[in-house]
């Protein structure tokens, strides 16, 4: 096996999103020579499917906005399991964030005193969401790629060179990292990939890795995430020796397309509905006024009249309730659904045709005027649009330090974005996704290049061995060389259909015991995948890599739910329909051992007395257990 | 409601190619993509595709539908006679690396020879003002999902392979362009447009803005506005011996 490029990086970022690329800044900016992996071309990821902004409280709208209150809607909106360290850091970095991009020539619609304008959104206090219409994510996406390309023109003045120091591999799929050494000397150092056009291998040795890899939704029938989304990072980090938490927390966004079939699950962005949009069922009714939970009762309008007024006088009047978290909505419309409630083809309406002038439409949510004329034939000016839960995110990933973002467990390893666990807890806000990819992909960037530089000055080189790089070709090329075997497509589908019906929004014991068998059997069928055609952008081929990575994050999804017995935040369980206190002590942890997928439970880091100050104490007993709200209020006091 | 269609697709590589016959049950409310991809998952895995969103956001599945230059993720197949055959192609502007996937990276380097934004000095993050009428012009152009339809569109390049060398094409100088008009950028890049870009290849034909999924009006509100700044820089005689100082000063 001769055709292989060999590189040599200081740090290697695998994932070409927002926090991969601005990962991949902080490190060039700290000196250390970057490649960044990406399977799609650049500037292609998944966050341009970001559509109504980044959250960050930059007061611009309305001044009582603070880090404060955007860390208290966090952990609101997380049903107090986030890690608070990330939470707290989120908060508080996020404004500076959003302001270097606009020094990196982002162009954000702006307030009339020509500042950041910024909108409302489901679980947000306050106007918080930076964005340029409904493409918030395209804008950053341009951004940081032309920031990276900036940089190039530096390097290039510098060394003649462009990619002298930062270089991104497009369309160059990772299927390894290797480690090496023993005891406290094991560590990162390199990854094996793929070019998808040639099919050839490349070997980068390097000193750190970060991965930003983004989720797991494609392993849902219905989903709002594209091909990349399989959950490779996540795979990656364990078989090499990492962890992942809080895996049964799945986002499935309330409003996705429903109709036609071919766009089922496709975004419709919550700025409808934080822009004046209102959900009704068949009968016409204003139906999320029934859903108010208990923990949010004295947060959200009881009646039309005081949720219509908020839009102009939100001091003075509550929010409507159609702006709950996306967990309570999406199990509203589910409950609406199933009682016989439900549109013609199985959601809900939303409608922002009556509550909005047409001309007002357009400019605000211009994509989504062009989505549902152009795909669904549907004029959102004039009529309504029928929308139902889509699978759109995963809030655990890999278990991360919170200030560092190095992965627990692997020497070397950095994470960042939705590949890492933690800051959201049980459930997402809106606009914390954006936000989350630039500070915590920043902070891996920078912490990666700390540790490689440091490792770096010790004399350490990185160097993979023959044997092992050898061993992932061969792995690399079994589809090729089996002499029958099952079409990975058929396969990807049936994946699809057990995690959607089995591991959905609503799940039990029973079907999450079944859907474990099936994945096991999934698992066995994909040893004798045949893979048709050559190496040169092969897709089947990609996907007979991908599949197992898929299945392990499946696996570790549909487990962790089996052993969470309560309700919170995006897991539901009509067995264990209630939010446990208890359980909110803990996280779920899954590992490989010998090979073996293994689930532990492990203590949530203990809010801080500080930070729990900022709730009162009546709210955090809806929480958190008496002995704990006790224990708080003696620290503090 | 679904019906059996016969498609026309071109498979190969840069070496050789052609094309190939398939028939495939279409459903309703289907596009383009979903039907390869009913291909590409019951009888040819390995049929190259490129794509991500499928939802016109990122610009990824870019190819020629009956010879006009579409989104397959936004080219519905009720805009097509059923029965009749429906033939799929790559860009024909840039090399084909497998089946509907070509090498674009002439967009990528071209890119790179845009200089950055620049801000003016001292102007720290946070303190940027700007009104909404003026970020709006730059804005149409930042919807731009660099899908490059413009780009294999653009006769200057398509039919001339030769000029490549010399012209950015529309995509890039609509780049030229938001930059010229961001409130807030400080530098000049009309000599660069003119003398590297190729902006005078532009004979404003308008085909790129035909093509546009984003509906931006390239050639009337970037390439004709860029145009007039550096006629107005070339020919303006304080302008021409102002830049020839700077030159002197060392500033190329």
């Amino acid at each position: 096996m001769s055709d292989i490029q060999r590189y040599k990086f200081d740090v290697v970022v695998i994932g070409a999103g927002g926090a991969g690329l601005r990962a991949a800044i902080a490190a060039r900016e700290s000196g250390m020579s970057t490649a960044v992996m990406s399977k799609s071309l650049f500037g292609k990821a998944h966050t341009v499917m970001a559509e109504g902004g980044i959250a960050a409280s930059m007061a611009n709208v309305n001044s009582n906005d603070n880090w404060k209150v955007h860390f208290c809607d966090t952990m609101r909106g997380g049903k107090f399991l986030n890690h608070y360290r990330m939470a707290e850091l989120h908060a508080k970095e996020a404004p500076e964030r959003v302001w270097e991009l606009e020094s990196w020539g982002a162009l954000f619609d702006r307030t009339k005193d020509g500042r950041i304008s910024q909108r409302n959104f489901g679980g947000h206090e306050y106007p918080r969401l930076a964005h340029v219409g409904d493409r918030t994510g395209l804008e950053m996406i341009r951004t940081l790629q032309q920031k990276i390309v900036a940089l190039q023109q530096e390097d290039k003045r510098l060394s003649g060179d462009y990619e002298s120091r930062i270089r991104v591999f497009a369309e160059c799929t990772v299927t390894k990292i290797f480690m090496t050494g023993e005891g406290d000397d094991h560590r990162v150092c390199g990854v094996l990939a793929y070019w998808r056009p040639s099919g050839e291998f490349v070997l980068i040795e390097t000193s750190a890795v970060i991965i930003a890899s983004g989720g797991i939704g494609k392993s849902f029938k219905v989903t709002s995430n594209s091909w990349e989304y399989t959950g490779d990072g996540h795979a990656l980090a364990l078989e090499c020796g990492g962890s992942l938490i809080n895996m049964e927390f799945v986002q499935f966004h309330p409003t996705g397309m429903v109709w036609p079939p071919s766009v089922r699950g496709l975004l419709v962005t919550e700025s409808v509905r934080g822009d004046g949009g209102v959900l009704t069922n068949s009968d016409g009714r204003r139906f999320m006024f029934d859903y108010i939970p208990d923990v949010f009762k004295d947060k959200y309008a009881t009646t039309e009249e005081e949720a219509d007024r908020w839009y102009t006088d939100p001091d003075n009047n509550r929010r409507p309730p159609e702006l709950l978290p996306r967990d309570e909505v999406s199990r509203s419309i589910n409950t609406e659904v199933k009682a016989g409630r439900g549109s013609p083809h199985g959601g809900v309406f939303l409608d922002v045709s009556k509550r909005l002038p047409a001309d007002v439409i357009r400019a605000k949510l211009p994509s989504m005027w062009h989505q549902f004329t152009e795909l669904a034939d549907v004029d959102i000016t004039e009529e309504p649009m029928e929308v139902g839960p889509t699978c759109h995110y995963v809030m655990g990933g890999i278990e991360v330090d919170q200030d560092t973002q190095a992965a627990v467990g692997v020497r070397g390893l950095f994470c960042a974005g939705e590949a890492a666990g933690g800051l959201h807890g049980s459930n997402r806000l809106g606009g914390n996704s954006l936000s989350d990819l630039l500070v915590f992909g920043r902070r891996a960037g920078l912490y990666a290049a700390e540790y490689a530089d440091a490792l770096n000055k010790t004399g350490w080189t990185s160097s993979v061995d023959q044997a092992s790089v050898d061993a992932a070709m061969a792995w690399a090329l079994a589809p090729f060389t089996a002499e029958r075997g099952e079409n990975p497509y058929a396969i990807q589908n049936e994946l699809q259909d057990v995690m959607n019906d089995l591991v959905g929004i609503v799940r039990n014991a029973d079907e999450m015991r079944l859907a474990l068998k099936r994945i096991e059997e999934l698992k066995e069928r994909t040893r004798t995948m045949k893979t048709g055609g050559g190496r040169s952008y092969n897709p089947g081929w990609h996907l007979a890599l991908d599949l197992p990575k898929q299945l392990l994050v499946s696996q570790c999804i549909a487990e962790s739910a089996l052993m969470r017995e309560e309700s919170r935040g995006g897991h539901t369980r009509d067995d264990f329909p209630q939010m446990d206190p208890e359980w909110r002590k803990v996280n779920l942890q899954c590992s490989l051992i010998d090979g073996s997928l293994s689930v532990q439970r492990k203590p949530l880091p203990e809010l801080t007395a500080e930070l729990a100050a900022l709730f009162d104490a009546k709210e955090l007993s809806k929480y958190m257990t008496q002995a704990e709200v006790d224990a708080l209020s003696q620290r503090s006091a | 409601m679904g019906y059996q269609a016969s498609f026309r697709i071109w498979r190969g590589d840069k070496g050789d190619g052609s094309l190939k016959d398939y028939t495939v049950e279409v459903n309703d409310g289907e596009v383009i993509l979903d039907v390869l991809h009913r291909i590409q998952a019951e009888q040819e895995n390995d049929l190259a595709i490129r794509w991500n969103c499928k939802a016109g956001k990122c610009g990824s599945c870019s190819a020629e539908v009956n010879g006009k230059p579409r989104l397959m993720c936004l080219t519905r197949m009720n805009i097509f006679p059923e029965g009749e055959p429906i033939t799929v192609t790559p860009l024909r502007t840039f090399p084909v690396i497998r089946d509907l996937v070509t090498d674009v990276h002439f967009n990528y380097d071209k890119a790179r020879e845009v200089p950055a934004f620049q801000p003016p000095e001292g102007l720290k993050p946070g303190e940027y003002r700007m009104q909404q009428e003026d970020v709006a012009r730059s804005q149409e152009f930042r919807k731009c999902i660099e899908c490059f339809l413009c780009q294999n569109t653009c006769h200057a390049i398509r039919d001339h392979e030769d000029n490549m060398a010399n012209f950015a094409g529309p995509r890039v100088l609509m780049r030229v362009a938001e930059l010229d008009m961001h409130p807030l950028d400080t530098v000049d890049r009309r000599k660069q447009a003119q003398d590297v870009l190729g902006l005078s290849y532009c004979n404003i034909t308008k085909c790129c803005t035909e093509v546009c999924p984003e509906h931006i009006k390239i050639t009337d509100n970037a390439l004709i506005p860029l145009k007039e700044r550096v006629v107005d820089d070339k020919y303006d005689p304080v302008r021409w011996l102002g830049s020839k100082i700077r030159v002197r000063k060392g500033d190329e």
